[in-house]
């Protein structure tokens, strides 16, 4: 299962969300992607995530594989949201 | 020699240099003759260093608070990075290198393509990538690097920078002060001296390059000046400066149990300012009477998201335990201005010190302060809590936040929490407006505190930040002083207290004013109470009378001051 997200903070998803979202996806046993640009990454890697440097005004994916997709994607917007990244 | 530099944390040091090294090691491309050993070997790099992050973490947390340890958190992150260990076995695996080569060549590609993201937050990863990265390899390579935990004798250190790692291993009882290249008052290594109440000069440049190790060294963070291998005259200089200051300190100490009264019998109450609940120690040893100040914006600062309310009644209530019964302000939250939230978005302003901030913002966000005003309330029962609003400028802002606090307070009721019913409600006065108007003001709360710092700079119209205009930042001109009187003569007509919790409470040419003024309580940093107490205990509230009156005839701050030297010779 795949979202889309357009972010909306001028800094894009920089290193304090990017690690939040690590943390959290490191808590689940699914497979987690972070997509963008055509790039598919392990959303339990730091390193990767950030290296992506996502940016202002453009849209990443979450893609979410294995049982309860939805209860990752709650998690993970959540913090999207709190952080006004999208 | 001597070196000049940005004093960061003050007092004066004698000691013997120790020049902090950077570590480098030379990593050249060598093939194994058994994978499973280099696998095994960086297994085992992996887990100490592991160890290493989560005993700094747990010692930081325990020495230095939450915000100073949220590094390790972020290092430990990195160094369990499943990308970054699978491409460093494949490495291994495919090429036939070592451990050490393998480990490198991968944190180098991650430091350079996060050396071109065009984003500074991306690139201070770089420095975490590089710390480690060292720190794996010295295990791989069994290398012990040089830092400040083998340091076992009283030294001063000399470092380009101190990072986290490298102040979190501080021995207190040996390290006598920090001397650094790089960095401002602002800095890392500048704040941590400060915590450790150890003398620091910062942004010397060169220092590691004209120190070397076992140079004697005098360093004077009053003066942000550095002599290196001074003659004996010098030292014997500096050391009867020491030893002067260390006797005033421990005169002063005898003052810690005694009443800051004035030769006449007249009490006024000594307080502390605080940001957070581990400064409530300092206030507790230097035995101030009670918090005048809590600044709560520090829980909503270094941080990633808006602070719990829990995480926040447990601030409230660890610091109103603490205090066992003594008053406690606590201030709501204060931001914006200059200080910023990454989390919380500000508008761009022209005049952020004349904008969207502290009350002005919580009455838009009534969300936001609520959840600030339900934390307090559920710890009121733990203490004498006081709850004060800052940067009121009117009559309805006030009304406006009272009735914010009383909607909560309902609701708590309602659903069977207990609330304090003793609780003062009161007020910052730091915008003209409302020391003009104090005698309405008055009439609606039962204390005020004067933040002098800002209603300084509202007053005469100039920022504080400003250099060009500091010579307008005057806390004993007689406008001040008028604004002052009035503000106390109102309070005290409605028989409410009045506090004073900026700068000038401590400054000791205002102390003897403040008292034949009338000011009730006077907060300061937990420091200075001490050196305030000696003043007033020294003066009989007549004289002080005599001088106020003096004070406020003045036309300039120049005659006040020189008043106020006449004075004290």
């Amino acid at each position: 299962m795949r979202k889309d997200y357009l972010v909306v903070d001028e800094l894009g998803l920089h290193a304090r969300p990017a690690t939040l979202i690590v943390q959290e996806a490191s808590k689940y046993d699914n497979d987690i992607h972070i997509i963008y640009n055509d790039n598919k990454v392990n959303a339990k890697s730091v390193m990767s995530v950030m290296a992506m440097a996502i940016t202002y005004n453009t849209k990443f994916g979450v893609e979410v594989e294995g049982e309860n997709p939805e209860t990752v994607f709650a998690a993970i917007e959540q913090i999207l949201t709190d952080n006004k990244i999208i | 020699m001597k070196i000049t530099g940005i004093g960061a944390s003050t007092g004066i040091s004698i000691s013997k240099a120790f020049v902090l090294e950077e570590t480098k090691f030379e990593i050249i491309k060598e093939s194994h003759n058994n994978a499973e050993f280099e696998l095994n070997t960086l297994q085992n790099a992996i887990q100490k260093s592991k160890d290493d992050l989560i005993r700094l973490r747990d010692e930081t947390l325990e020495k230095l608070g939450r915000s100073e340890s949220l590094i390790f958190d972020a290092h430990l992150l990195v160094l369990e990075d499943p990308e970054l260990t699978s491409e460093t076995i494949k490495i291994i695996e495919t090429q036939n290198v070592t451990a050490q080569y393998a480990y490198n060549s991968v944190c180098e590609k991650y430091i350079n393509i996060f050396k071109n993201i065009d984003n500074e937050y991306m690139r201070e990863r770089v420095a975490d990538i590089q710390d480690i990265s060292k720190r794996v390899i010295s295990k791989i390579l069994n290398i012990e690097i040089t830092d400040t935990s083998s340091i076992n004798e009283e030294v001063i250190i000399v470092a380009n920078d101190l990072t986290p790692s490298d102040t979190a291993q501080l021995n207190k009882e040996f390290v006598k002060g920090f001397i650094t290249n790089i960095g401002g008052r602002t800095s890392h290594s500048a704040i941590m001296a400060r915590t450790l109440e150890i003398p620091a000069v910062v942004g010397t440049k060169t220092s590691t390059s004209s120190i070397k190790n076992d140079d004697v060294i005098i360093l004077d963070g009053d003066e942000g000046l550095v002599l290196v291998n001074p003659s004996h005259e010098v030292i014997e200089e500096y050391t009867t400066l020491i030893e002067k200051h260390e006797l005033e300190k421990q005169q002063l100490q005898k003052l810690v149990n005694m009443k800051s009264m004035t030769l006449d019998g007249k009490h006024i109450e000594l307080a502390a300012n605080i940001g957070s609940p581990k400064d409530v120690e300092k206030v507790l040893e230097y035995g101030a009477d009670g918090i005048g100040l809590y600044r709560t914006e520090f829980l909503y600062m270094d941080r990633d998201s808006l602070p719990t309310e829990d995480e926040q009644f447990e601030a409230y209530k660890t610091v109103l335990e603490a205090m066992d019964n003594k008053p406690v302000v606590i201030r709501t939250l204060d931001i914006g201005g200059d200080k910023e939230l990454s989390y919380l978005k500000f508008p761009e302003e022209m005049n952020p010190f004349l904008g969207y901030r502290a009350i002005r913002m919580c009455i838009d966000r009534p969300d936001l302060f609520k959840t600030q005003l339900r934390a307090l309330l559920r710890a009121s029962i733990y203490g004498n809590l006081k709850i004060m609003f800052p940067m009121i400028s009117t009559i309805n802002e006030l009304i406006e936040a009272k009735t914010i606090l009383n909607e909560v307070k309902t609701e708590l009721i309602d659903s069977n929490n207990e609330v304090s019913d003793s609780i003062e409600i009161g007020m910052m006065i730091e915008v003209p407006s409302t020391a003009v108007l104090a005698h309405q003001f008055a009439k609606h709360v039962d204390f005020f505190s004067i933040g002098t710092n800002d209603l300084i700079q509202y007053t005469f119209a100039a920022d504080r930040m400003n250099e060009k205009v500091t010579y307008l930042y005057q806390p004993l001109n007689p406008a001040l002083l008028h604004l002052i009187q009035n503000v106390v003569q109102s309070a005290h007509k409605e028989n409410i207290w009045v506090g004073m919790c900026g700068e000038m409470a401590a400054d000791e040419r205002a102390v003897p004013i403040l008292l034949g003024i009338g000011l009730d309580e006077l907060s300061m940093s937990a420091p200075s109470i001490l050196k305030v107490k000696n003043q007033v205990r020294n003066i009989s509230n007549k004289e002080a009378l005599e001088l106020s009156l003096a004070a406020l005839e003045c036309e300039t701050e120049d005659e006040v001051i020189k008043l106020m030297e006449e004075n004290n010779a």
